[in-house]
């Protein structure tokens, strides 16, 4: 007989996750980890023992060039290796390519049209065969190939004249200037060409499910709705692996996998981490190292900007000044998040510290409508030239965190006189072209707004990138300010990062007075592993937690 | 006998066409798709999404999509899932054992249990045994199962430390005692519930039956109340169990959802729901097939058991 079900166990979507897995920090970071290379192994490396790693959701997903989520990158970190990588401070370090190519040393011309990149000798793929430039432009040219069904093809797209030199040298031309192209490089897995690129259907290639790689590990097996296990690489030419049998575990429910994190089956706990309200028991648990982990996602109350209400600027810092943030993090998210003004991690190198407080504040916030000329209804709700001040506020349904959040925003604009109809959809709808297409009147949402540790937001801010307008992007404010996309044409063709960062101080300081979305908080998870584990570390710059696996090891 | 089993088959397959119609068109015509959950990843744009849905088919019309669908299920040919292009068929062997092996154990355990504790309290009614079964039963039945695996886990996992926290085997050293080991606490949490079931329908099926003129003539012609009891009570009562018991055969297929997530066991269940969740229609529709499937053939073998075990009843 079957159980009967419970909605406690409601498979959370990423979304909703994100807002339950609601964390935030304060700032402090994990003092007592040692940093990336220094835990570097003076002799010979020992490979050995097992160590379980659990995620939330399933990966299923073994080549990372095809869409996938973040727990299959958890997997692709351990089996690939890319050109070069990101490290937590935003700096790239070198991983297939013997150097990171920078305007400075030539590897990048001055306009950022030529690229030369010089790749590492002697690395062997999984299988024993050598890798070589023509892995590269294999993988780079089935990136957009048109027949196969390619995860991502931005910046890939502009890519021309890919010519390899040697087999530890290639070059090419990009169409156009186009400066994140290091950070998607540092997001891009190089495959192999003989069993992905010279397959009759890539889409279909045995080796989706049985990948090759250069990383660190190598595959052994899935089981399905279960684990994958992966052992380490003795051949490997970087810094590790010390573990001999890596396991990712799938353990769906959150409570459950705190409870085997405890118990000790589990050695690392990953994605979505420790729900917040056990934060309080797991820092005190014998044997474990619990820390708090800002995450790169922003939660913003997010305004449709075509909206009548919505285009006096007066209205959108009215809202803001009514929104009480720290009551917000600290009775509903546990304290955890870090209130913040800017859609930019603050932990990136591209961060805005200087930009204008948040201040709650009722009085100012009926003084800039009453200034504004908005004057009460007969109804009692503010009015002006004939649109009444009322709006619906749309998140994911079930996620009751963000429901009580709204809740409690009513109640503050209600006093205004402002009417905010909560009007809450399943994950599927809300997601879909409501939100794509801006259907909405507002929304509270969590964005990640980069891709890796690029700062370029062109596809949130650019005016050409609404999907209601007919572009393809995520601006779905349906923000159009010419300044910002200047700007953002401008910093998309610098290549020096500090010439870059005054370009998008800029654009922070601007979001923050047109305010087309009120920037809540900065997330924070989180994160554990049993004591004697070295080498957990976090990174802001990419999606999960395994993006050092190479070096974890037992102490 | 043959007649009337080549008439259910020929009911049988057009249900089983229904069947695939229907839930085709419900799961396809439900907001979002395959692709839904890459919505908000960065980077990602609408462009990107409509190419990778033309990709894969997902823009063809519902019936064309449906027509290729069948079409090749008729060959044979179940799909490939979304999520890890595995075939169907071959996903839904690879969890099966898994369920059968823990809905099996739990199975027996409440089946055979809870038969003896119905036709007990049955026969010592109003018995100490009666009261405290009925009871325990109606406790049982209020537990959540979710609740009730986590006490379980935290006694004898956390606090105890006699039995492991969760997963069908230690990876990397699984031999059959280890499958056992790993059995016992999901296995009874989950049979704990089925136990007080069976308990009570064979409860009251056996007090149907132990009422009847026959058993009074039974014990009249002298039999031992042994004979009686084991001849002509339970084998009465038994009947509607076997209904039953056949009517349970696709739930097997559902899984145990709520036990195998908190004992993170890769059954039926997760499968199902974590297909669902990502729109895995391929999945989705093959569990729909299969299931249906067992529910035909489960209550065709529970009628024809009944008649192997009741001579008074006839097919035709």
């Amino acid at each position: 007989m079957t159980d009967r079900p419970s909605n406690i166990l409601t498979r959370p979507t990423r979304r909703q996750a994100l807002s339950l897995v609601a964390l935030g920090a304060s700032g402090v970071i994990l003092s007592g980890l040692p940093r990336l290379g220094e835990a570097r192994a003076a002799g010979a490396k020992t490979i050995s023992g097992q160590l379980t790693v659990a995620f939330s959701q399933e990966p299923t997903v073994f080549n990372p060039h095809m869409p996938h989520i973040e727990v299959d990158d958890g997997v692709h970190f351990a089996l690939f290796d890319s050109l070069f990588s990101v490290d937590p401070e935003g700096k790239f370090v070198p991983g297939l390519a013997s150097e990171v190519p920078t305007v400075e040393n030539g590897g990048i011309s001055a306009d950022g049209l030529k690229w030369k990149v010089k790749l590492r000798e002697g690395v062997k793929w999984h299988d024993g065969k050598p890798f070589t430039a023509d892995d590269v432009k294999a993988t780079l040219e089935l990136l957009v190939d048109a027949n196969f069904r390619s995860w991502r093809k931005t910046g890939h797209d502009l890519v021309r004249d890919l010519t390899v030199v040697s087999p530890t040298e290639i070059t090419w031309r990009m169409d156009k200037p186009f400066a994140p192209y290091p950070s998607i490089l540092a997001s891009t897995f190089i495959t192999p060409k003989h069993l992905l690129s010279a397959s009759a259907d890539p889409n279909n290639a045995p080796f989706n499910n049985a990948p090759v790689g250069t990383g660190p590990f190598k595959w052994v097996e899935r089981v399905a709705g279960d684990h994958i296990m992966l052992s380490g690489n003795p051949d490997y030419y970087g810094d590790g692996p010390y573990i001999d049998k890596l396991i990712f575990k799938y353990v769906p429910d959150l409570n459950v996998m705190y409870t085997q994190f405890k118990t000790g089956d589990i050695d690392v706990v990953g994605l979505q981490w420790i729900t917040p309200d056990h934060y309080d028991e797991a820092k005190g648990l014998d044997g474990k190292v619990v820390n708090v982990v800002p995450g790169s996602t922003v939660e913003s109350f997010t305004f449709n900007m075509e909206r009548p209400q919505f285009k006096d600027p007066a209205v959108r810092q009215a809202l803001y000044a009514a929104i009480d943030k720290q009551s917000i993090i600290d009775a509903l998210y546990y304290g955890l998040p870090t209130p913040t003004e800017s859609y930019m991690p603050q932990q990136s190198f591209y961060f805005n510290p200087d930009l204008p407080k948040h201040e709650y504040d009722l009085a100012k916030s009926k003084d800039l409508l009453a200034k504004a000329g908005w004057k009460p209804g007969a109804d009692g709700i503010l009015a002006k030239d004939g649109v009444r001040l009322a709006f619906t506020c749309s998140t994911t349904a079930g996620n009751h965190i963000r429901e009580q959040v709204q809740q409690y925003i009513q109640q503050s604009f209600k006093d205004l006189g402002i009417e905010m109809t909560i009007s809450n959809l399943p994950p599927a709808v809300m997601w879909g072209d409501y939100w794509m297409l801006s259907k909405f009147d507002s929304v509270i949402v969590g964005l990640d707004f980069l891709t890796g540790s690029d700062p370029d937001t062109s596809d949130y801010f650019r005016s050409t990138s609404s999907g209601a307008k007919g572009g393809s992007g995520q601006n779905n404010w349906q923000y159009a300010n010419p300044e910002v996309d200047a700007l953002l044409d401008k910093g998309g063709a610098l290549f020096v990062p500090e010439e870059r960062k005054a370009v998008y101080v800029k654009i922070q300081e601007i979001m923050r007075k047109d305010l087309p979305f009120l920037p809540l908080f900065q997330y924070a998870t989180v994160r554990g592993h049993k004591q004697g584990i070295d080498n957990v570390s976090p990174n802001v710059n990419v999606r999960i937690d395994t993006w050092n696996i190479a070096t974890w090891r037992r102490a | 006998m043959l007649h009337y089993l080549l008439n259910r088959l020929g009911q049988s397959l057009i249900l089983l066409l229904l069947v695939s119609m229907i839930g085709f068109a419900v799961l396809n015509l439900a907001p979002g798709g395959p692709l839904s959950q890459f919505a908000l990843t960065p980077g990602m744009t609408r462009e990107a999404m409509d190419r990778i849905a033309h990709q894969m088919g997902l823009d063809r019309p519902l019936p064309i999509q449906y027509l290729d669908w069948i079409w090749r299920l008729l060959q044979g040919d179940w799909g490939k899932s979304y999520r890890d292009q595995q075939p169907v068929l071959q996903i839904i062997g690879s969890h099966l054992f898994a369920t059968l092996l823990l809905m099996g154990t739990s199975m027996v355990i409440s089946i055979s249990l809870g038969t003896w504790i119905g036709i007990r309290s049955a026969t010592k009614r109003h018995s100490l045994f009666d009261y405290s079964t009925s009871v325990a039963a109606m406790v049982a039945l209020s537990i959540p199962t979710f609740w009730f695996g986590m006490v379980a886990i935290y006694v004898f996992a956390l606090k105890l430390k006699w039995l492991p926290a969760g997963s069908m085997y230690t990876i990397g050293n699984a031999s059959i005692s280890d499958y056992a080991i790993h059995l016992i606490m999901p296995s009874l949490v989950l049979a704990l519930v089925d136990i007080a079931v069976w308990s009570r329908y064979m409860r009251s099926s056996t007090l149907d039956v132990i009422n009847q003129d026959f058993i009074r003539t039974a014990r009249a012609k002298g039999l031992t109340e042994r004979t009686v009891l084991m001849k002509h009570v339970v084998r009465n009562a038994m009947i509607p169990m076997i209904t039953l018991a056949g009517l349970q055969l696709p739930t097997i297929l559902g899984g145990a959802l709520v036990t195998e997530t908190v004992f993170t066991w890769p059954g039926m269940g997760r499968l199902f729901l974590d297909s669902l969740g990502y729109h895995d229609y391929p999945v989705v529709m093959g569990l729909l097939m299969f299931s249906a499937i067992l529910v035909l053939a489960g209550s065709l073998v529970a009628d024809i058991v009944v008649t192997i075990v009741d001579p008074r009843v006839r097919l035709g």
